[in-house]
């Protein structure tokens, strides 16, 4: 027999692998819908690492949300079930686990400096495909729309070159090819 | 509310009671107050739909919880805004645990009020929204109809569970058009309930050549219903496999019947556990991997494939991981299992069967649920059992509060039937049994309906037994009095080193004289030789009847599993037969 409980729940699970996926999910665009998803998010102590959401079927009132989320696999999949059980929601696709998904996302990237500094911003910027949407003499803004990662590399190329500030939009998801969801 | 037109202008307040009488609500348990007297009025002038005045909000829910579990029935409660909502936050969080269909309707402020700080405003669907499977804020008259008859569809179907409907005071006074929706606002909402055949092929092969099956069933089947219920039993008959139940599911199949090895769990039989722990095929149905089951995660049934048969996917691999998931309805997914059973030509190992069912009977040898009797005090089992013996051959329905005496009421009150034990069993609310009770008996005027309570536990919800007498409900409150909350102390004596910091009943009221003073008939028995009279006195009484039966102190509740432990690590009592006197060898072993 193991050490005596001093509690009367089971232990806490050994640690287990943790992955990150993306979800999409579509649901009624009504009141509360967003506070139900976050509320079960928060509730039941899971990770939103990113959130997205627009109605995106006007006629029909349906919006997409995606969430980026951590968890060990039983936990993702808990997550994608307590998902789809709330009475609004008509999807949930995993997008990570459909493997053949598009993420994007869009920042805004505020940049202040002068001389070779400025210049370099400007340099990266245009390699990196970013567009300069307003500028004053001793600053930018960036706008940048990619995956997380070269918008993170991005990023922190700025950070020595006089990064203020950053608004990113969270990743929107899509699957390739001719299907929806 | 008079006519059978079905479409007709009317107020939202008489939309509400359209729709009830519509769903063919009876009774709608509540409490008025500003935020519905619009709803009030709309019952005064009408009698399709009775209404029953409980003594709080918390009680309400509970009574329509012991409606509905004994009906099948949606269990209907109407509240105020405010503290009518909060009140009724517990029982609807208790409804959400167990999964019981309740529809609430609750007052809101005006609409024009709303996030203002109004007199008696909550944020109702904010508060609400976790413990319920759904909730509305209506704020348009044209949604009210819709919206009331999705929110009895919402509750009763798939995974049955609350839901709130939030009509603030000015839309239960606008006037709008009501007919019965013929479709509802939330399309994605398709519960299913047939399994996929075949996973349910892949489940038929599997327990056909299972060596050491059990069918470990739970409160689904009896969400499921009657057929759910038969089908089981058919399905254990033509398998001839052992079953074991949780604590939700007692009476879906017939604790009378050899093939019954009880309760499995924390205060399970020792043969029920065992076989969870050694079983190679295991045929949950209806359950759901709760932790007063599974114990210990790593340890939990090593060697066993599971089957889980589930209307909720997301109770499937939750906690336990399933090798053959099937998401559907218990009744569906029966009756598929028993025609494939009766197609397949299958030639269960009557051999390993044989051997598998010594080894239960060795376990049951080792009678884990005995006890010392005792001729001075009263035994808190003895009482159940002669209780049990007493009440037995009647139309009875049992509920229960929480703590040692509802264990005890599992484990030594044979239920027979399914729908006839009500018992909080997720959220383990005390206070539950009373007004639960007060439910029951309304639904079931005839029939004997007994909560058996603890002396802590009853006083939570005392007031309902005001709420008893004003409707002439003549329910039996047996409490196991053991001046102690028994399961804490218990608790306290394995985990803190017998420190029993609160848990002493103290300054309790005299139980008979607070009946007289209810109108009520009280009843106090503390000796064994006059039990079997005073439970004789307590039936024949048609009254509320509070009965103090004053049971030993210091008995504990065993079997246990202490928790972190496995299945078979139970604690025994010690009045059972040992490890070394049981039978065989095996059974030596085995413990
Ligand atoms: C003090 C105390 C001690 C306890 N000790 C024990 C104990 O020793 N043993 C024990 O068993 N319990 C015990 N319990 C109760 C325990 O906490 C759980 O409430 C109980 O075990 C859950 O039962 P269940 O698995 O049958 O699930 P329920 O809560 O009844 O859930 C039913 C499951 O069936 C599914 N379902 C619903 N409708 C359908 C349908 N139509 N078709 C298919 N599936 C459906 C649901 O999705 C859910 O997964 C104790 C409680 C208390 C308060
Ligand atoms: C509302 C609520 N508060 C606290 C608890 C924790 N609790 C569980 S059992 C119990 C003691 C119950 O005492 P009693 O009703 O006398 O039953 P007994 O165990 O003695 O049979 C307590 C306090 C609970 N389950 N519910
Ligand atoms: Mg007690």
């Amino acid at each position: 027999m193991n050490a005596p409980s001093t509690t009367h729940y089971p232990a806490a699970p050994t640690a287990q692998k943790l992955e990150t996926h993306t979800l999409s999910v579509l649901v009624d665009n009504e009141p509360g819908v967003l506070a139900r998803v976050i509320g079960l998010f928060a509730g039941r102590g899971y990770n939103i690492e990113s959130l997205t959401v627009s109605e995106t079927e006007h006629r029909q009132h349906l919006s997409l949300i995606t969430i980026v989320t951590t968890g060990t696999p039983m936990v993702i999949e808990q997550i994608k079930h307590q998902l789809d059980r709330l009475v609004p929601v008509h999807h949930v696709v995993d997008m990570t686990l459909a493997g053949n998904a598009i993420e994007r996302e869009l920042a805004m990237v505020k940049v202040k400096g002068k001389g070779d500094n400025r210049v370099e911003a400007l340099r990266l910027a245009d390699a990196f495909r970013a567009r300069v949407i307003d500028a004053t003499t001793e600053s930018f803004v960036f706008e940048i729309t990619g995956a997380t990662d070269k918008i993170e590399q991005f990023i922190n190329l700025m950070l020595p070159l006089g990064l203020v500030e950053v608004a990113r939009t969270g990743i929107a998801a899509i699957m390739r090819g001719p299907e929806g969801m | 509310m008079k006519g059978n037109v079905m479409t007709r202008e009317m107020t939202g307040a008489e939309m509400v009671i359209q729709a009830l009488a519509d769903q063919n609500v009876e009774h709608v348990f509540g409490y008025p107050g500003g935020a519905v007297l619009p709803i009030y009025d709309a019952i005064f002038s009408q009698n399709q739909v009775r209404h029953i005045l409980v003594r709080h909000e918390q009680g309400a829910v509970h009574a329509a919880e012991g409606y509905a579990r004994s009906t099948g029935k949606v269990g209907c409660v109407l509240v105020t805004s405010g503290p009518g909502a909060t009140n009724a936050v517990t029982g609807l969080t208790d409804a959400l645990c167990d999964s019981i269909p309740i529809v609430c309707i609750t007052g809101q402020v005006p609409t024009h009020l709303i996030g203002n700080d109004a007199f008696q405003e909550c944020d109702t669907v904010g508060i609400t929204r976790p413990c319920t499977k759904y909730n509305y804020l209506v704020k348009r008259i044209e949604d009210l109809p819709r919206v009331l008859h999705e929110a009895f569809h919402i509750a009763s179907s798939g995974r049955p569970g609350p839901v709130v409907v939030d009509v603030p005071k000015d839309i239960q006074f606008a006037k709008g058009v009501y007919s019965k929706p013929k479709d509802f606002p939330h399309t994605g909402y398709k519960p299913k309930l047939k399994g996929d055949m075949d996973k349910i092929k892949q489940a038929i092969d599997l327990m056909a050549h299972a060596k050491r099956p059990l069918f470990y069933t739970g409160g689904g089947v009896v969400n499921s219903g009657k057929a759910a219920c038969d089908l089981l039993r058919e399905l254990v008959k033509l398998t001839g496999y052992p079953i074991t139940s949780t604590l939700m599911g007692l009476g879906a199949f017939p604790a009378a019947d050899p093939k019954w090895i009880g309760m499995l769990g924390m205060h399970g039989t020792l043969e029920a556990n065992m076989a969870m722990h050694d079983c190679d095929v295991m045929i949950c149905i209806g359950a759901r991997f709760d932790d007063r089951i599974t114990g210990r995660l790593d340890a939990f049934s090593p060697g066993s494939k599971k089957i889980h048969v589930d209307i909720d996917p997301s109770s499937i691999n939750k906690n336990v991981k399933a090798d053959v998931p099937i998401v559907g309805d218990c009744a569906h997914v029966l009756e598929d299992m028993i025609r494939l059973w009766r197609t397949g030509a299958i030639h269960p190992d009557k051999k390993s069967l044989q051997m598998w069912w010594t080894q239960i009977d060795n376990w049951r040898s080792r009678k884990s649920l005995a006890y010392r009797s005792s001729n001075d005090v009263i035994k808190p089992q003895y009482a159940i059992q002669r209780l049990y013996e007493l009440t037995k051959d009647k139309d009875v329905y049992i509920t229960t509060e929480v703590g040692q005496h509802q264990m005890w009421a599992a484990q030594f009150y044979g239920f027979q039937e399914p729908n006839r034990w009500m018992t909080s069993g997720g959220l383990g609310t005390m206070g539950y049994g009373l007004p639960a009770s007060v439910g029951v008996q309304l639904a079931h005027p005839k029939s004997l309906v007994i909560d058996i309570a603890g002396e802590a536990s009853v006083l939570m919800t005392m007031q309902e037994l005001s709420t008893a007498v004003q409707y002439r409900l003549p329910i039996k409150i047996f409490i196991l009095n053991n001046n102690y909350m028994g399961m804490v102390r218990q608790w306290q004596e394995l985990l803190h080193g017998g420190r029993y910091a609160e848990s002493y009943s103290e300054a309790l009221p005299d139980f008979v004289k607070l009946a007289e003073a209810y109108h009520a008939h009280g009843i106090r028995c503390a000796k064994p030789a006059d039990l079997d009279r005073a439970i004789k006195e307590m039936i024949a009484i048609d009254k509320p009847v509070l009965f103090d039966c004053v049971v030993d102190p210091k008995e504990n509740c065993f079997p246990m599993i202490p928790s972190g432990r496995a299945h078979n690590e139970m604690l025994l009592g010690d009045a059972g037969v040992s490890a070394e006197d049981a039978i065989t060898e095996e059974g030596k072993v085995m413990v």
